[in-house]
């Protein structure tokens, strides 16, 4: 008796919850159905969710008219560069303040996270004029340096509290045996870290991938990354619901399934290890 | 001691290019963002016309857009925090429950954090909110109503729409985790003593939620007070949806005044300051705790 309560609580759980999910995720299930149909079918009445003719041509279109190759290229390299630039100047930083903490770490620490809460809107002048300076403007080293240090805070403290669980008498162990400092960091802190440093890195290349205020407001044609590209597409021009679809497919998927595995991590990077 | 000395020098020299940069990278532009911010600068239209002292500042607040962009941006702020926390405590709940297909259930719920503003502004601009061939429309016109012009009859409506699917995610998210770090022997004893689910959920669930929710809370506001390409691909500020950040947006960049501009940045950094303020404390005191 008991155990069928709990089977029909359990269905009635499952039913509300895949309908809920469902529903959620729906703009993103329809972008994706609609980048295969046609520009007609796109807007048919009533709207066409499986039985149509399914069709890749949006995608060859969009390549074609307006070079996805070029802003996907951008947005890799410019996502990817930030990223891997901030790990190089995070790991340092959370390795000494993990293992080398003194009275001023935390203040630092504190520190550092306050430089994100700049409201981006608050120096966009002074950035704009530098990148003119500098020849800079629509150029991807900008933009590299820039989401670099933007989310410069969050690789330091997203590495700080995984360098922190390590033990430190594992290193103190390693040092007994004799091992240098450099040693130490490249066959025992290393290895132990790499879960770690890849929850960063994945995490980092989320948020680089989607911030859209530098994105948008540095780049013109040369340097525009894939939030670019979908901006362009915000005055409409005739039937264009599939080609939107299939641009912003393109422009999600990587990052969904990056994403998705990266769910855990998700939490204790973005609330500066405050939730776990 | 020279061994404690030079660990020392090794961990300042680690630390170093991390706070170089940035400091570098707060300072430079604070400093020349108060600097334009006391001056006449118009770089289309003159370039530098001197000092101006506190001018800007009173031009800035006394504009006639400037509070309702303060009440536009309040509005979408404390709305979306509303609907993200209270559907974000209904969706931790309904998935901790057992279920059937819960990792995937998951997925499907926290996928719109990942779309980047430009797209979510988008495809819910054209595919759901046209008025024509939206989908919105087409349920209306099922159920025989008048299709709604949602951005422009229910513009800031259909922003905070947009805006509360994309958080959403991370308020269920961090909700589900504190969620799951409860102590579930508790909560079967209040069962048995005869506690009914809603002074469960009042006395027991709620409270262990505080903390999150005034995480979530602190950190959503710092992000959603600065949203900005939501608002550019959807109405581009038309329609009672400027924002404070669109609107120092529009006068540096769209009408090139760039002291006027820099005043308002540095209204929004003291805004975001005031908030920032507290969430510092609570994770510094989780900094504590964790030493201890």
């Amino acid at each position: 008796m008991a155990r069928s309560i709990k089977f029909q609580r359990k269905t009635i759980n499952t039913l509300i919850a895949w309908a809920v999910g469902l529903l959620i995720f729906f703009p993103v299930l329809w972008t994706i159905l609609t980048s295969f149909k046609t520009e007609a079918q796109a807007i048919n009445d009533p709207p066409l969710f499986l039985f149509f003719d399914w069709t890749l041509e949006n995608y060859a279109v969009v390549q074609e008219r307006s070079d996805y190759m070029k802003f996907l290229t951008n947005s890799i390299i410019v996502a990817g560069g930030s990223t891997l630039l901030g790990i190089f100047i995070a790991v340092p930083a959370a390795w000494s303040m993990a293992f080398l903490p003194t009275k001023r770490t935390k203040d630092i620490l504190l520190w550092m996270l306050s430089t994100k809460m700049l409201p981006a809107v608050g120096v966009l002048y002074p950035i704009y004029i530098g990148c003119i300076k500098l020849g800079l403007l629509d150029s991807r080293t900008a933009l590299v340096v820039i989401l670099m240090l933007i989310n410069l805070p969050i690789i330091v403290w997203m590495l700080y509290t995984y360098f922190r669980e390590i033990p430190s008498e594992i290193l103190e162990a390693a040092r007994m045996d004799g091992a240098s400092l450099w040693k130490e960091i490249a066959y025992v802190l290393t290895p132990m870290a790499i879960p770690g440093i890849a929850s960063t890195i994945l995490l980092n290349l989320i948020l680089a991938w989607n911030e859209s205020f530098w994105t948008l407001n540095l780049t013109a044609a040369k340097a525009g990354t894939l939030t670019a590209f979908i901006a362009s597409y915000s005055s409409p021009e005739g039937l264009f619901f599939a080609k939107l679809s299939a641009a912003s497919t393109m422009a999600i998927a990587p990052i969904l399934i990056l994403g998705w595995f990266s769910q855990k991590q998700l939490v204790r990077g973005l609330t500066f290890g405050a939730v776990k | 001691m020279t061994g404690q000395l030079t660990t020392r020098s090794i961990a300042r020299f680690m630390m170093a290019p991390a706070v170089v940069f940035l400091l570098g990278w707060m300072l430079a532009p604070l400093i020349t963002t108060l600097y334009f911010s006391f001056k006449k600068y118009l770089p289309l239209r003159g370039g530098d016309l001197g000092w101006v002292g506190f001018e800007n500042y009173v031009k800035f607040v006394t504009a006639s857009s400037f509070w309702p962009s303060v009440y536009t941006t309040l509005i979408i702020v404390v709305s979306v925090l509303v609907i993200t926390v209270v559907l974000g405590i209904f969706l931790a709940l309904l998935l901790d429950q057992p279920m059937w297909g819960q990792g995937i259930v998951r997925i499907l719920v926290i996928a719109p954090f990942f779309v980047m503003p430009t797209v979510s502004g988008l495809v819910w601009k054209n595919m759901f909110m046209d008025p024509i061939n939206g989908i919105l429309a087409h349920l209306w016109k099922f159920f025989g109503l008048q299709p709604l012009e949602w951005l422009v009859q229910y513009s800031l409506g259909s922003v905070i729409m947009i805006v509360s699917w994309q958080w959403l995610p991370f308020a269920t998210l961090i909700l589900l985790t504190a969620i799951q770090s409860l102590d579930r022997e508790q909560l079967e004893a209040a069962e048995m003593d005869g506690a009914s689910t809603i002074k469960r959920f009042g006395y027991i669930i709620l409270p262990h939620l505080a903390r999150a929710i005034t995480i979530i809370i602190l950190i959503q506001t710092i992000f959603l007070l600065s949203i900005f390409a939501e608002i550019f691909v959807t109405t581009a500020g038309a329609f009672g949806t400027k924002t404070l950040t669109y609107l120092i947006f529009q006068r540096v960049l769209e009408s090139q005044n760039v002291g006027l501009g820099s005043a308002g940045g540095v209204y929004a950094i003291i805004l975001a300051n005031i908030v920032a303020i507290f969430l510092m404390r609570i994770v510094g005191k989780s900094l504590d705790a964790k030493a201890s």
